[in-house]
């Protein structure tokens, strides 16, 4: 079975259109993107859409009572909210540096959660 | 037990209650709400009005051109902004100027100082950016800008220094008179307090209050009617479109629209007039400000482009039917005293209104003059209009004031710690905005009222969820998000 | 009294930049004086927590406080001076600039300067500008107040959202609202079109199924205390809502995303003159604005979508303050030849170029006034096509750029440079 999607890669700003083709589940065409970035996007996103999660995460002590967190990787689609569960059980006490693994192997899903900002002690 | 007990903390009660002060009563004040200033005396046209429009004879003419003139004297004295910039009534068409005339007699015969007929011509001499279809106009010299809030607040402040005690977040829900002649006056929050004196200074809840005592012979049913009038507020870029408050020539729903600058600085338009059923229907509407843009594009010849405007918003006139002030002691029950029927002039009026209640006062309840009144008030210091040495001094006794909060207006840390700790201080964001203008300029909060919200909450000593916009209700953030 | 050569007003990405540049370009780190209104430097970045920053400066995806961290490093590497907590109160021009400005610590401070890099950005369109009707509850609030108290207080302003404006900050807080535990009910935009980036479109309504209601608009506020709901109409061609088509949308929270000013009470005290259609400074190729010695960059110029570009631009402001700075006794340079913006172009930046300052290229940002498929950004020299360059699609939120070369313009003697949208 030939199947056509259209999508709008986010791949960067630049939001191109891309149509894939499918043929009994798996690609076989893919036009309308301007980079590679967008034929892997489009790949990747009609077979297992993957995103990063960005949130916050609760600080102790902290300058900020939280801190900015992203999951290293992408995650799956469909496991976004098992990622919020877990990062929203948890706190950290401050300090925490950029980049400091808070959460690993998040929801099972293999990726770490990172913080993306300096939380000094107070 | 009090002698007198004021119900409604706007700028009637605020002035009745700074009058009463003087004397060696032991005055209380009731307010629903949170916070004072918060009913019809937050949203008006912010006016000190001459004096002619009202209809000779009546009590609201004697108290407008009374009351103006104590603006004068006390503004100085309690640091209210006011500003005599003069105001111009406008007529279009030829037919129109015998109503100017009649108009400039009735100043004349309410004893309106500085009234002057112009043609359209001198009109636009003196106001260059008003219509080219002017076709003459009233000049009135004694003519004003006032900031509500700031006259409002300096009266409440005043009589709190004088002992005045402020009862804020106590809605009345009934009052009664024992056979002793003592007052019962109970709230919704179980507090029933005595007094000898009731003062119903509620606005459009006035009815209400009044109606709380049976009627009997001497004691009728009042019913004053919400009347709604909305705004637009500019942008201080277009502060400087006008000079003059602008008026047009009366109709029969009030004075027009009118095209001002505001005391501190920005452009007001409005009000509508709507009669509404509810007596807290402030919401505008799209087809009232539609009407106030025509209206006041009608008065200038270049109004401002609609996204100049940084709010609009609506207040409610409290109007009696006979249109005039009701301020008297109730014939069936001695003792109490409605002041009712406040709607324009009531803000220009409100020191008159005060004086006035006062002698009513004096007459059931003779009292002696107290020896150690302070007349004085000083506002919250601002950086304000200060030279560079001055701000120099300010900020070095109180650093406070060099952390700005307010980017738009300009306002500090120092400046909104003094709005919270002063008498009658601020407990909510709008309390704060109403003290200190933090929020009120073109972000409209955008950028300082998470950092209002944060101060208010650290000096109230409360979680930051429990600050609140004004009433109970009006919560702004909810709980942590972890 | 402190005196510098360059002083940069605001110390976010642009400002950050802009200083950077000006050492790469020569001037001692000494020289420099930032100053930031805010407890960090960084600017909004700092509650941009979500990511896709960076793609072009860095070659990766980075979040909003990440940027901003990588900058501050090199300012602090480069030990350039900044003041944080400190409010710029005034500029004046003068022989030298004039900056009164004030912190805690300090109390006020009198700074002159040879030249100054504007750099404050820019700040949301409010509730009034907009003309919405109803109550004035609470629960009223723009996105991007939204985002500082969930990103960085971590304090949820509202549980049942709807949104006005499809703005980059109104798609981002749908996203972070909606992953934080609200529901948002939908995005209503007035124009037929969104004024975000396509990806937030996908990344942040379609993931969560999020309705983004094209041409339509709230005409009513309910709730007096707090928000209880707005009512949603459509809107025909001039933006007017049609009778008949409110939808009453019941929630406790109405965020604004409509549209961002660029921040210039500043300039504007000190005689700058400002377009009409960005809100920021006129300015040249060197991005100077009619005061000699005062540049402008970043969003306080005009606003931009990408923080990438701002800084890029940023950068070139410092160059060109360091030149200014370099060259102070040099004579006046001529008059600059108009970049006319035409046919759906709606304003470019610069807007003139004088060509003894130009160097070997020069880059002109615009933006289009609506959506446009399949078309050519065209350049004229006078009357003459220099370039053309096809578009498959251009949009009205999108920030697009034509470049323009030394020697395009040598040796003619040029009256206008015109860019225009052709079928």
């Amino acid at each position: 079975m030939k199947e056509k999607r259209e999508l709008t890669c986010i791949g960067c700003p630049m939001g191109c259109q891309i149509t894939v083709v499918l043929k009994d589940g798996l690609v076989t065409d893919v036009s309308g993107n301007t980079c590679k970035i967008g034929d892997t996007y489009a790949r990747e996103e009609v077979t297992n859409p993957r995103r990063t999660v960005t949130s916050i995460l609760k600080v102790v002590d902290g300058e900020l009572p939280v801190v900015s967190v992203k999951t290293g990787e992408t995650v799956p689609k469909d496991r976004i909210f098992a990622v919020m569960e877990e990062i929203n059980s948890i706190s950290v006490e401050a300090p925490v540096s950029i980049g400091q693994v808070l959460i690993e192997n998040v929801a099972d899903t293999g990726v770490s959660v990172v913080a993306t900002r300096e939380i000094k002690k107070v | 037990m009090f002698d007198v007990l004021i119900i409604g903390g706007g700028v009637s009660g605020c002035c009745i209650a700074r009058e009463l002060s003087k004397r060696t009563w032991k005055v209380g004040l009731l307010e629903a709400e949170p916070d004072i200033c918060e009913g019809t005396s937050k949203a008006n046209s912010g006016i000190a009005h001459a004096g002619f429009d009202a209809k000779p004879g009546t009590l609201m003419a004697k108290l407008n051109v009374r009351g103006n003139a104590l603006l004068e004297e006390l503004a100085p004295k309690l640091d209210i902004p006011l500003k005599r910039n003069g105001a111009l009534v406008l007529c279009f068409e030829e037919e129109g100027l015998p109503k100017l005339q009649e108009l400039y007699d009735r100043g004349v015969i309410n004893g309106v100082k500085n009234l002057k007929l112009l043609s359209g011509k001198e009109a636009r001499e003196l106001e260059p950016s008003i219509s080219p279809e002017v076709k003459g106009a009233l000049y009135a010299g004694d003519s004003g800008i006032v900031c509500p809030f700031g006259l409002t607040i300096a009266m409440a402040e005043n009589a709190a220094e004088n002992g005045v005690e402020f009862f804020r977040g106590y809605r009345v829900t009934g009052v009664e008179q024992g056979d002793n002649g003592i007052y019962r006056v109970s709230c919704d929050n179980g507090l029933v307090l005595e007094t000898k004196v009731v003062i119903n200074a509620a606005g459009v809840y006035s009815d209400r209050i009044h109606n709380m005592l049976p009627e009997k012979e001497g004691h009728m049913t009042m019913e004053i009617h919400p009347r709604k009038g909305e705004y637009c507020l500019y942008d201080k870029q277009a502060g400087n479109l006008v000079q003059h408050t602008i008026f047009q020539l009366p109709g029969a729903y009030g004075k027009g629209t009118l095209v001002t600058p505001t005391v501190h600085g920005n452009l007001l338009i409005g009000p509508t007039a709507e009669d509404v059923p509810e007596k807290n229907a402030v919401a505008t509407t799209r087809a009232g400000v539609d009407k106030l843009l025509l209206n006041a594009s009608r008065s200038v010849d270049k109004l401002p482009p609609t996204k100049q405007v940084i709010t609009s918003f609506a207040g409610l006139r409290a109007h009696h039917a006979d249109h005039d002030f009701i301020i008297e002691e109730s014939a069936g029950y001695p003792g109490f005293i409605d002041v009712a029927g406040i709607e324009s002039p009531g803000l220009t009026s409100a020191p008159a209104i005060g004086e006035y209640v006062a002698e009513l006062v004096q007459e059931i309840l003779p009292a002696a003059l107290k020896e150690n009144f302070k007349e004085v008030r000083k506002g919250i210091v601002t950086l304000e209009g200060k030279t560079l040495e001055e701000k120099k001094t300010i900020v070095s006794e109180n650093p406070a004031y060099a952390n700005i909060i307010c980017r738009c207006e300009s306002i500090s840390e120092g400046e909104i710690l003094a709005a919270i700790h002063r008498p009658v201080g601020a407990t909510t964001l709008d309390g704060v905005k109403r003290r200190v203008r933090a929020g009120m300029g073109r972000c409209q909060g955008g950028f300082c009222s998470p950092k209002v919200v944060e101060i208010l909450a650290r000096e109230l000593g409360i979680p930051v969820e429990e600050v609140r916009k004004s009433g109970e209700a009006s919560v702004i953030i909810y709980g942590g998000v972890k | 009294m402190i005196r510098k050569s360059l002083v940069i007003i605001g110390g976010g990405p642009a400002g950050m930049a802009a200083a950077l540049g000006a050492v790469e370009n020569g001037l001692a780190p000494d020289e420099i004086l930032i100053l930031e209104r805010d407890k960090r430097l960084g600017g909004i970045l700092n509650q941009c927590i979500h990511n896709g920053f960076g793609l072009h400066t860095f070659k990766e995806e980075l979040t909003g406080p990440e940027y901003a961290a990588r900058y501050e490093a090199q300012i602090k590497a480069k030990k350039i001076s900044y003041k944080l907590g400190t409010m710029v109160m005034s500029i004046r021009d003068g022989e030298e600039k004039e900056i009164i400005a004030m912190n805690g610590q300090e109390g006020i401070l009198e700074i002159y300067a040879k030249a100054v890099i504007l750099a404050m950005g820019c700040r949301e369109r409010p509730r009034g500008a907009l003309n919405i009707p109803g109550y004035r509850p609470a629960g009223i609030f723009s996105a991007g107040t939204a985002q500082y108290y969930v990103n960085m207080e971590g304090k949820l302003p509202g549980k049942e959202v709807v949104i006005l404006g499809s703005g980059d900050i109104g798609l981002i807080m749908a996203h972070r609202m909606t992953l934080e535990g609200a529901k948002v009910k939908a995005v209503a935009e007035l124009m037929p079109y969104s004024g975000g980036l396509k990806r937030n479109i996908v990344q942040c309504l379609q993931d969560f199924d999020i309705p983004l209601l094209l041409s339509h608009t709230v005409v009513d506020i309910h709730g007096k205390e707090r928000v209880e709901g707005v009512t949603i109409a459509k809107v025909d061609e001039k933006s007017a809502p049609i009778p008949g088509t409110e939808k009453y949308y019941s929630c406790d929270t109405l965020l604004l995303s409509c549209g961002l000013i660029p921040e210039n009470e500043l300039s504007l005290g000190c005689g700058i003159t400002l377009s009409p259609v960005t809100g920021g400074p006129v300015v040249n190729e060197s991005l100077e604005t009619n005061i000699p010695g005062v540049f402008a960059c970043g969003n306080v110029l005009h606003v931009h979508d990408l923080v990438d570009f701002v800084s890029g631009e940023a950068k070139e402001a410092g160059e060109r303050s360091a030149e200014y700075v370099r060259n102070l006794s040099a004579p006046e340079a001529e008059e600059g030849i108009p970049v006319l913006a035409e046919n759906g172009v709606r304003y470019t930046v610069p807007a003139t170029i004088r060509t003894q300052h130009m160097k070997e290229s020069q880059t002109i940002r615009f933006r289009v006034g609506k959506e446009y498929r399949g078309v050519k950004v065209c350049v004229y020299l006078d009357n003459t096509l220099l370039r053309s360059i096809p578009k498959r699609t251009m949009a009205p939120g999108e920030m697009e750029k034509v470049v323009l070369l030394k020697k395009d313009l040598a040796d003619r003697n040029v009256k206008s440079i015109r860019i225009t949208v052709e079928e």
